[in-house]
Parts: C-alpha cells; structure tokens; sequence
C-alpha cells in the first residue's frame, strides 16, 4: 500500500523573498553579518577594479605603449617607462608559452603532446558525463588512457623516442599528477584492505609501508627515488628519471589514498560485510561490489582532497632537476632577458594551477550530489 | 547424527574472549523443519545460528550442513552459504543498489546466471514477497517491512534448501511485523527448513514444529510448541514464557 497517494498533501509555500529577501536572509541578517558584508565588499572593490586593470586594462601582450614589439624585458611598458606604467607584461608568458605547455618537447613531434592532451580531455569526458552513450565502453579508454599516453609521449612502436628530460611545463606537472593520482587510487586500495586483513603477514606489511611512507616528507621520498632507486636495481637497467620521480611520487600518494579509503572502510557496518557473506559472495566481491562503491562514495571528499595536494606537491620536482610548470616560470625568470618579470610568472603559474585543482573540487562536489541522488546510506 | 538431519550441531562450543557464549550446543534440524529460538537476550540464540553459515566460529564440536562439515575449508564454507539463506534484524540490504540489483547481485555473480534470466528471477521473488512495484526504488526509499521482505527475497533468490532468521522483526514497526511474518508463514508452508530466532510468540505457535529455549549458551528445553507453551518443563521455560506472554 502507498501510503504517500492516501492524502491530499499540500505543497509547501513558494519562497516569495525574490532578492531583497535573500539579501537581507544571507548578508544583512545582523548588524555582525552587515559590518563583514559590507567590508568584504569594501576588499573586493579594492582589488578587483586594481587587478583588472594591471592584468588587462594596462597590460602588455605583444606589443609595448609604443606599439613596438616586446622581444625583451626592457620594451615591457613598465620596465621602459615605470613612472607612467605598471600593467602586466605578459610577453614573457607568451614568447615561452610552448615552453611553459611542452618543456622542450622537439617541435616537430609536438602533434604527440598535443594529441596527448586531446586524449586527456576524451578520457575525462565518460567521468564527467554520466548520461553518456556507450560510457560504460568509453570508461575502457579512460582505464587504458594512461598507457596510450606513455607510448604517444615516450615513443616507440614506430614512435621516435622523446626522452623524458625533454619533457617539462604543464606537460609534467600533468603527468606527474594524472598518473600519480590514477596510479595511486587502486594501489591504495590494495593496501588499504591489506591493512585491515585477518591474515598478519599482509596487514602487518602493508601498515609498516603505510607509516613508513607516511612518516617522510615527499621530498625524501624524491631523492629517495632519484638517487637511491637506481642502486636497488640490477645493473644495466637504467630507469629513467622521470618514472623514478613518478614511482616516488605514486608511492607516497598510494600512502595517503590508503589511510582515507581505510577510513571509508570503517565506517561501513558490520552487518553489510554479513550480508554480502552469507549470499555467498567471494572476498573480493564483496570488496568489489558492496565494500568498497560504499566506501569510496563517502571518502570521496578526502580522496579529492589529498589528489588536489598531490597535484601541487608535484612542483617539489624541481629541487631534483625536474622542469614543471613551476620550473619552466622559474627558468624564465633566471633568463637575463626577461629577469624581474616574477610578478608575471608567479600569477600565471598560479592560475593554471587553480584551473585545475578548482576543476577537481568541483568535480568532487559534482560526484557527492549525483551519488546522494535516491540513495539513503543505511544510517544516516 | 541422524539419516534426515539437514543441520547437526554436536557440543558446540564458543567463547568470546573469556565469556563461553555457546555451552555444549547439540540440535538436529531434519528436512523441511521448522524450528524457533527463543530466550532472553545474551543467551546466545543468534550466535548459534550464525554459527550456522559460519558468519561467527566456533571452536569446539561440529557442525554439519547439509552433509558438509564446517571447518576453516573455505570451500566448505563457500557451499554451505550457498545452501543457507539468512535475514537479519537490521535487513542489511546494500543501499547503494536497487532492490532488484540487491536480489540480482548473487546469482549474476555467485551463480554465473545471466542478468536476463537473474532479473526475471528477482521479480519472481519480489512477487513471493508481495513487493514487484518496489523493484527499481533504493532501499532507503523503503518502509522497513518492505525492506525486510526484500532482505527475504534476496536471500530466496540463492534457492536455499535452510532459511536462518535472526530477530527478523524486531527492528520493526508494530504495524509492519505482521507483513513480514506473513511471507514467513507462507514460506514455511512451502516446504522450507527454517531456523527463526524471534520473539513473535504468535508466529512461533502457527509456524514451529519444534520450540528451542536457550539460556546462558546452553540449550535449556526443546519441545514441540503444545508441550513448549502448555506445559514446560524447566522453570527457567516458565519463567521466561510468564514474562513474555504476560505483558
């Protein structure tokens, strides 16, 4: 019997605030509320209108106040003319863009990166878009993107080789993070159910590499990597540095998506491990199918936030050498013809990084709202 | 044990910690039996019986399922799953799955069944329990009868030869037990082995064959139901009966 279709049930009543309402609810609704509105506003009027203008109004892209072409830091406006200027000179950012997106990727092989990137957005689209045509065929790309990946940007099947030093920008920030992060999530489900196994040996080897890891900073972890990697290995075999970086770096992510996902784990109730147990599902069925789709729906938030970390933390591969996009800023900015442009650097740099971390937080908030969707998790 | 005993425990034991649960447990359910636990509540009703499908240990005696004796053998353990159904007190259905999916789930993936044929199946056992327009709903959706009633389905749909039932109703409200013991009576006129661990003295009185009375691990009295309620031997019996029919 459906008891909801028993009653002639009454609609709530329709919000008739309209703005002035909602204004007065959420920024005046007491004279505390009021003095922070009004001085954030205060702020934003200060800062707004102040970047605007020295970002785009007053900045220069390729040419100067002159209308000279800027081929160096002295035809910046405000290099050349700092009493009247003081706008962005973005040219720095514009001469070394290819730099800053493939390092020094060969230019006539750049088709790769650039097909490299197109891929990247094809494999992210099945994740994005749930009600997709053939997405569950389409996810298979996604799990096999990152090796068409390393083949299209190492080389080899008929590919010339780009060795990896040659690599740099965004394209090994992305690499770095892309991979470290779709590596990382299913070795950190390993170790996470190998923590909580009956069996010693597993729980006891993969909490002493859990706390191990945990226990050193990621900057040990790179030199770990970058110098004492190669000594375990047999002689003759030469792994190339950025993978021993990527290694490193997957090691100390795994670490971390481990300690959340275990978290997620314990708060799934007994009672659903019983159940799937006693309709006579395997362990890892009832891992695959039941445990875990629960336990990450509700870490979901914490794996987001330790990949958005993971992401930034990347940019520490520049104190072994390696060039990300970070890097590449900081190389410009060394460059004698382009010295003091920090300001110009630095904000670029800092908002291709917030493109992106801000894309993967949205995204989280994006998976919490379609998961909750029709779905009320036993106890709550 | 006996020809026809489906399950046999013999001295049965069980500690947790230091705390002996189970005290040298025997019972023989034979085919197509219907048998109630009752008891007050730590006297190790539900740990004999999820002793049964190995969801707790024990470490003493036997159990025999079936003809399979329960021992660490995960193989052992695997089949008899397979053979016994179980229903909890607080449903456990998996809330991340539809109702359907939550009865689908096992045959697709224990039994290898196709989805279409797992699908009509499912509906088959939605309709048992009187519940086939829930089929696509989640199980937060649903009122807890409903989703015991699924709980059931789900656990018919492994075709089990024994059904186990811990408190099936006492996570329930007043008005929604009677439609899950409905399901219940109707299953046991099916024909199927049953070992209810439940309260519902009612229930217990149209449904059982055979009454067991547990206390403080041990088994205290087995008796047919006429005999159980009339006229019982031990006064712990009396004692509890006078506490739970005179309220």
């Amino acid at each position: 019997m459906n008891l909801e279709n028993q009653f002639n049930t009454r609609k709530p009543p329709v919000a008739t605030t309209g703005l002035i309402g909602w204004l007065r609810i959420n920024l005046f609704s007491s004279w505390f509320n009021t003095a922070v509105t009004l001085l954030v506003l205060y702020f934003l009027y200060q800062i707004i209108p102040w970047f605007l203008d020295w970002s785009i109004l007053s900045a220069d892209f390729t040419h100067n106040y002159k209308g000279e072409k800027i081929i160096d830091r002295t035809f910046c406006s405000r290099v050349a003319n700092p009493e009247e200027y003081h706008g962005a000179c973005w040219s720095i950012i514009i001469v070394r863009f290819y730099q800053f997106i493939y390092g020094f990727y060969p230019v006539d092989q750049v088709w790769r990166a650039n097909l490299t990137y197109f891929l990247l957005a094809v494999a992210l689209i099945p994740l994005l878009v749930e009600n997709l045509p053939y997405r569950r065929h389409l996810i298979k790309f996604t799990i096999v993107f990152p090796i068409i990946a390393f083949v299209l940007l190492y080389g080899g099947f008929g590919f010339e080789i780009v060795p990896t030093n040659k690599w740099g920008g965004l394209l090994v920030t992305l690499v770095l993070g892309v991979f470290g992060i779709a590596l990382a999530f299913p070795l950190g489900i390993i170790l996470a159910l190998g923590r909580r196994s009956k069996l010693p040996v597993i729980s006891m080897v993969c909490t002493l590499f859990i706390e191990f890891i945990r226990g050193v900073p990621l900057i040990t972890l790179l030199f770990f990597g970058m110098v004492m990697l190669p000594l375990f290995l047999p002689e003759g075999i030469n792994m190339d540095g950025l993978v021993r970086v990527l290694v490193a770096v997957t090691l100390f992510q795994a670490a971390y998506m481990a300690e959340v996902i275990r978290g997620g784990l314990q708060a799934i109730p007994q009672g659903q491990f019983e159940a799937a147990q006693s309709v006579g599902l395997s362990y890892w069925q009832m891992n695959r199918k039941i445990i875990l789709p629960q336990a990450i729906r509700i870490t979901i938030p914490s794996i987001v936030n330790t990949s958005i970390g993971l992401f930034k933390d990347t940019t520490l591969v520049i104190i072994i050498g390696l060039l990300d996009l970070l890097g590449i800023g900081r190389g410009a900015l060394s460059d004698a013809t382009w010295m003091g442009l920090s300001n110009e650097v630095y904000v670029f740099v800092a908002i291709v990084f917030f493109i992106f971390t801000f894309s993967m937080s949205r995204y989280s908030l994006y998976l919490e709202k379609k998961l909750k969707t029709g779905i009320n998790m036993g106890a709550d | 044990m006996s020809e026809d005993s489906i399950i046999s425990l013999s001295n049965v034991n069980k500690w947790f910690g230091d705390f002996q649960v189970l005290q040298d447990v025997n019972l023989e359910v034979k085919r197509k039996e219907r048998i109630v636990v009752c008891g007050p509540s730590g006297s190790g009703k539900s740990t004999m019986i999820r002793c049964i499908n190995r969801l707790e240990e024990h470490q003493e005696g036997t159990i025999i399922v079936d003809g399979i004796e329960l021992t660490g053998n995960l193989k052992n353990i695997d089949s008899v799953r397979r053979e016994v159904g179980m229903v909890f007190q607080q449903f456990n259905l998996f809330p991340h799955l539809s109702v359907k999916e939550n009865i689908t789930l096992a045959p697709i993936w224990v039994k290898r069944m196709p989805k279409a044929e797992a699908e009509e199946l499912a509906m088959q056992q939605l309709e048992i329990v009187k519940i086939p327009e829930q089929a696509n709903k989640y199980p937060g959706q649903l009122s807890g009868g409903q989703q015991q009633r699924v709980a059931i389905a789900r656990s018919l749909a492994m075709k089990p030869n024994i059904m186990l039932f811990d408190e099936p109703t006492s996570a329930l409200d007043p008005e929604m037990i009677k439609e899950v013991l409905d399901v219940m009576v109707e299953l046991a006129e099916a024909g199927m082995t049953m070992i209810v661990v439940t309260h519902e003295m009612g229930f217990a009185k149209t449904v059982a064959n055979r009454m067991v009375f547990m206390d403080e691990g041990r088994i205290v009295e087995e008796a047919a139901p006429e005999k159980f309620f009339n006229n019982p031997e031990s006064d712990r019996t009396k004692l509890f009966l006078s506490q739970i029919l005179n309220h």
